[in-house]
């Protein structure tokens, strides 16, 4: 399909093998130092596998954005290499990096949505960008948004819509090329938990179809029992990776359920307290 | 082709979307082209006209009355033999006075003269006005201080309102050098003020551009909406001066053009055409335009 179209004019770069595909994200020793000194990553090394969803947490300024960052180059590392779907990505030329990005669906919790254009012109904005065919976008760009839930709002104007709309613009914007990695970064900082887990569900819904999830959170305590792998990063180093409370299949609802707990919201949509104390 | 369609409606999305900048970017253009379009010919006319009284300044000599035509003749040719000089006319007795009764407002005065008291003359143009009085110094053998015989026994004195000759020369140089600083300054002052406005328009954008740049835009893809906005505000404001200046010829320049010489500096036939003028200042406003976008945008574009 042409919106997955790898670089053709490019030779097949030498992919490294581990077992069958090398991993989607591979960081080895990766340090970020800003200009001034404030070292935001040091030696970060990660292994990413593809159809994964993991939680990347940690407090404020430890370096999560930063990471996010260096995954789109937006920033160049400092040291050590970034690998996405085997690719140095810190070798690559500043004219490959708009296809890397192509193939990196990013939701921030800014929304950064285009305020100038309806929902349904934000969403196609992506597939128009690729070069995608207007027969094309006329399919692609309903069935997302669809999928996320806004088959109503094609026509609203982003200041039209709720927080939590918004953000759904922004995942339908980021999923709708079906890109084989997607970066979440604080995608429910800016929302109440109720829309929250609406977003998460999203999110999970599309790491279901093959699509490696990477959610940045401050949140630790949420994540806790996700049974998800968790990636703690504390003044720039991984202090923990792990799968929490066993990795199991479940659905969607599940999913939602249990999230519902963790965050002290009922099955029906409301909070019952501001705290667990009383739940348990 | 496809692609080309977006690009346009892309950029007509963003004018009419930004319609407050758009407006402020066609209306200074408009502004400079009008400025310009009138002003450079202004300055043309100007510069044409004090060439003019440059080229009429001369320095007469007084020839004897009993030089025969031989002297004169040769006399002639060696004032022509000077470097510098650009012109020698033989003026006779008979028509320095037929000059001196045309200046005259009182004629009988000429009548009342029984001879005929003024001499012949050479008149000597040069071909650059402030080298006169080298020239003058040169036919009256007085280089270098040393008091000589002129180089032909038959011209006897020089006249000429020589001070204000030299005055002329001076005053009018000194026009040309400022009309020159001041149109110099003008282009560049419209330059910036256009390409200011722009800056703003498209620094009011650069959240969008970020965010073009996030989902794999490639710089080209961002950048050409953003050039044909400018061809659109640039074609939109040239084409406004130059109805506004071809109005302004039509009833204020050209009615003023028929009195004869009283309005000399719309006129003057040095001037650049208008037609030609119209055409590089419409040119020169897409221009500008076009590129100030495409050079603003690479500020926001760097990865």
């Amino acid at each position: 399909m042409a919106r997955l179209r790898r670089n053709k004019n490019s030779a097949p770069e030498p992919v490294r093998s581990r077992g069958k595909r090398a991993p989607i994200i591979e960081l080895q020793d990766v340090t970020k130092v800003y200009p001034g000194g404030h070292m935001a990553l040091d030696r970060v090394s990660l292994s990413i596998g593809r159809g994964e969803f993991v939680f990347l947490v940690g407090p404020t300024g430890c370096g999560k954005s930063t990471l996010i960052k260096t995954l789109i180059r937006e920033l160049d590392v400092t040291d050590g290499s970034v690998r996405i779907a085997g690719r140095d990505i810190g070798a690559m030329p500043d004219k490959k990096i708009p296809q890397l990005r192509r193939n990196i669906g990013t939701v921030f919790q800014d929304f950064k949505l285009l305020p100038n254009r309806t929902v349904y012109d934000n969403v196609a904005y992506a597939l128009q960008v690729i070069g995608a065919s207007r027969a094309e976008i006329r399919e692609q760009v309903p069935a997302t948004l669809r999928l996320v839930g806004l088959s109503t709002k094609l026509h609203n104007f982003p200041d039209q819509l709720s927080g939590g709309e918004q953000q759904r613009v922004a995942v339908a914007r980021a999923f709708v090329n079906h890109p084989p990695l997607m970066l979440a970064d604080e995608p429910s900082g800016n929302l109440d938990p109720v829309t929250s887990i609406g977003i998460m569900q999203l999110l999970y819904r599309i790491n279901k179809t093959g699509t490696t999830v990477v959610v940045v959170t401050h949140d630790r305590e949420m994540v806790d029992n996700m049974r998800r792998r968790v990636v703690e990063l504390y003044e720039g180093r991984v202090v923990r990776d792990e799968v929490s409370g066993g990795y199991t299949e479940e659905s969607t609802t599940e999913f939602g359920m249990r999230m519902r707990a963790e965050m002290g919201v009922g099955a029906d949509g409301t909070r019952r307290t501001n705290g667990h104390s009383l739940t348990h | 082709m496809s692609r080309i369609l977006f690009f346009f409606s892309e950029a007509f999305r963003a004018l009419r979307r930004n319609g407050a900048p758009t407006l402020a970017a066609v209306i200074t253009t408009v502004v400079t082209v009008v400025l310009l379009g009138v002003l450079i010919p202004v300055f043309q006319t100007a510069q044409a006209k004090s060439d003019e009284v440059r080229s009429e300044l001369n320095v007469s000599f007084a020839l004897f009355d009993d030089a025969s035509n031989a002297e004169i003749a040769q006399a002639k040719e060696k004032i022509e033999a000077v470097p510098g000089v650009a012109e020698v006319t033989f003026v006779s007795k008979q028509e320095a006075l037929r000059t001196l009764k045309s200046e005259l407002s009182d004629k009988t005065i000429v009548e009342e003269l029984h001879t005929n008291p003024l001499p012949a003359s050479f008149q000597v143009k040069a071909s650059n006005a402030s080298d006169l009085p080298q020239i003058e110094r040169e036919v009256m053998g007085t280089t270098g201080g040393a008091q000589k015989d002129p180089i032909s026994p038959a011209i006897s004195n020089p006249f000429s309102r020589q001070q204000s000759t030299q005055q002329i020369a001076k005053v009018t140089s000194a026009l040309k050098i400022v009309l020159t600083v001041i149109m110099a300054l003008l282009v560049v002052a419209s330059l910036m003020l256009i390409g200011n406005t722009i800056r703003l328009s498209i620094f009011t954008r650069r959240r969008e551009v970020e965010v073009m740049r996030l989902v794999g835009a490639t710089r080209w893809f961002i950048r050409w909406p953003f050039m044909i906005e400018g061809v659109v505000v640039g074609f939109t404001g040239g084409l406004i001066a130059i109805l506004i200046l071809w109005i302004g010829k039509i009833t204020i320049v050209d009615p003023l053009s028929n009195h004869g010489d009283s309005f000399a500096l719309a006129q003057h036939n040095s001037t650049v055409a208008f037609p030609a003028l119209i055409l590089i200042l419409f040119g020169a406003s897409i221009l500008v335009s076009t590129i100030g976008s495409g050079v603003t945008l690479r500020r926001f574009l760097r990865v």
